[in-house]
């Protein structure tokens, strides 16, 4: 069964079938299948195969401009609307090719939800921020919106420092808040995996803190991949770690395999800080 | 330890000078701007006010319309208002499209794009009194004579084929349509791409994220260019000259096809076909003081609106 797999992903099934007992396969959630997107003829990122596990943290690490935030955005097809990209290969989720033409690619982004680096709240109400996603989704009850509303912002730990002004305009939040109200609006509408490109990297520590206290939360009810280049925080609060150099995947593990013993030279180069 | 500083500067107080100098002559600059206005302004005021009572403000014209005691403005305004608001609801959409469709979907590489940037600008460079033929040429003769044949081929005289209040507001907002357009580009393109990517990501089409993130957040800017346009349009003379203006009527416009009196035309006749222009002087200015206001209360609610949207926009 070994053969048939990248030599990439043989390393890693090897390790967690090592460390865990059980049939992990069946908790893959997203397998990437010679996943390479091309800006014009640049290749951005290249030949990735990889398996994500439900209800786990996966973070991808690696130097800047490696292609962490391209791979990240292939899994809801944000990268579709960028000019002049190529994208080939295979991503599936639950066994569904995301990429394949029958997809309706407006549902695939209400499955997988995404929260971004610098938040990016809409300049309206703090209600109306997370209605947004709810009401395109059908929701139009005003007893139901609230209900939904308030579950999220609760799940987001927001709650209690917004619930007496949810009219306020949300630009006028913290920005460890406001990050927050992003995650809230994202997980209103119960999506199955959660994207996240480098959440904490704008915010103090913490606000940072209080966004990783959040993720191992959330990681009870979604699958969260985020992408960091803060390697302690990898460390910290992920599952599973991809390292990634030049657009390639070098190296992909548990997470505590990664950083006490990796296996390729490159990897531990760039966790011991020799570059990078 | 003089040795670890820069060398005094002796110009320094060259520069302090320099700064003074250029504050002055920006303030001399406003004063003159402020004082242009002021002067239009009160000299029409002073003039004018006199002959501005409740009754003719409320009147309707007269046949006498050149007769101070016995003339009234009413007509006038209501004229001019219906041709502003008419032209606002003709070149709001019309000018909002193309700017959503020159923000969001062109390509700026395409040749289309390029023309239609091109018609634009030039479009923006077109004489008034041009646009005026061209309302006679195109909706009067081509368009409104095509309507009559075919709906109205049984009436006596042109229905939709003549000088009306719609063609005039139709010919004022295709003058004003790059103001409109530009403006509302503007707006959209300020917006950054994050929040785009924002709505997309939660599952937004691209239509959606125009219509409920984009387009509310772009209000202000649209207001901008209707101000503007409405500015203009208010007192514009020459393309309602053929289009729609009347010299004098009767009563007030009963439908969309019939003709209109207008302020700014109203004070051209008066200046120039007055048969006593020492009986018609008090009438003149107080037309064109009413003109000004009209046009100043068009404008503050215009303003007063986007003060609000902005407002809502960013508290």
């Amino acid at each position: 069964m070994n053969k048939q797999l990248d030599i990439n992903m043989n390393k890693g099934i090897e390790n967690i079938n090592r460390l865990e007992t059980g049939s992990i396969f069946e908790n893959c959630i997203i397998e990437t299948q010679g996943l390479t997107v091309k800006y014009g003829s640049s290749i951005a990122v290249n030949n990735i195969n990889l398996r994500i596990f439900k209800n786990s943290v996966t973070a991808f690490i690696g130097p800047s401009g490696c292609g962490k935030s391209t791979l990240l955005r292939c899994f809801n097809r944000m990268n579709d609307v960028i000019d002049n990209v190529h994208i080939t290969g295979k991503v599936l989720l639950d066994g569904i090719d995301i990429y394949d033409k029958s997809v309706n690619v407006i549902e695939l982004r209400r499955q997988v939800g995404m929260v971004f680096q610098k938040s990016n709240p809409f300049p309206k109400s703090i209600y109306e921020n997370i209605a947004f996603g709810l009401r395109l989704a059908g929701i139009k009850k005003r007893e139901l919106l609230d209900q939904y509303i308030e579950e999220s912002l609760k799940k987001a730990a927001l709650w209690d420092e917004v619930k007496d002004r949810l009219n306020a305009n949300a630009l006028g939040l913290s920005g460890g808040q406001q990050q927050r109200l992003c995650i809230a609006r994202a997980i209103a509408i119960k999506p199955s995996v959660l994207l996240m490109d480098e959440p904490a990297s704008a915010l103090d520590p913490i606000a940072t803190a209080k966004i990783e206290e959040l993720i191992l939360e959330l990681k009870k009810d979604y699958t969260i991949l985020i992408v960091t280049h803060n390697m302690q925080q990898a460390a910290r609060i992920s599952d599973y770690t991809a390292f990634l150099y030049l657009g390639e995947l070098i190296e992909y593990n548990t997470t505590a395999q990664i950083f006490t013993t990796p296996a390729k030279r490159q990897t531990e180069e760039y966790i011991t800080g020799r570059f990078g | 330890m003089n040795h670890n500083k820069l060398p005094l500067q002796i110009t320094k107080p060259w520069r302090d000078c320099e700064s003074i100098i250029f504050t002055g002559l920006c303030f001399l600059a406003t004063l003159v701007v402020l004082a242009i206005l002021v002067v239009i302004v009160g000299y029409i005021a002073v003039n004018g006010w006199g002959h501005i009572t409740w009754k003719f403000l409320t009147s309707p014209m007269t046949q006498d319309i050149f007769d101070a005691s016995r003339t009234g403005v009413l007509s006038l305004a209501i004229g001019t208002a219906a041709k502003v608001i008419l032209m606002t609801i003709a070149v709001v959409p019309v000018g909002a499209i193309t700017a959503i469709y020159l923000s969001e979907y062109s390509s700026s590489k395409s040749i289309f794009t390029k023309v239609v940037r091109l018609a634009i600008n030039n479009l923006a460079g077109v004489p008034a009194i041009v646009f005026g033929l061209f309302g006679v040429g195109f909706f009067i003769k081509t368009i409104g004579s095509t309507i009559d044949a075919t709906f109205f081929s049984q009436s006596s005289g042109p229905v939709w084929g003549k000088p009306c209040l719609l063609w005039a507001s139709f010919t004022l907002a295709v003058m004003t349509l790059p103001v409109v357009i530009v403006a509302t580009e503007e707006a959209l393109r300020s917006i950054p791409n994050s929040l785009r990517e924002a709505s997309y990501a939660l599952g937004a089409t691209k239509l959606e994220t125009i219509f409920k993130v984009l387009l509310p957040i772009s209000i202000p800017g649209l207001l901008t260019g209707s101000i503007l346009a409405v500015s203009r349009a208010a007192g514009e003379v020459a393309p309602i000259l053929f289009t729609g203006a009347a010299y004098y009527m009767a009563g007030l416009p009963k439908s969309l096809s019939d003709q209109f009196m207008d302020l700014g035309y109203q004070v051209y006749i008066l200046a120039t076909q007055s048969p006593n222009i020492e009986k018609t002087r008090a009438l003149l200015f107080a037309t064109s003081l009413v003109l000004l206001v009209l046009t100043l209360a068009l404008n503050l609610v215009a303003i007063l609106i986007r003060y609000r949207m902005r407002s809502q926009n960013k508290n």
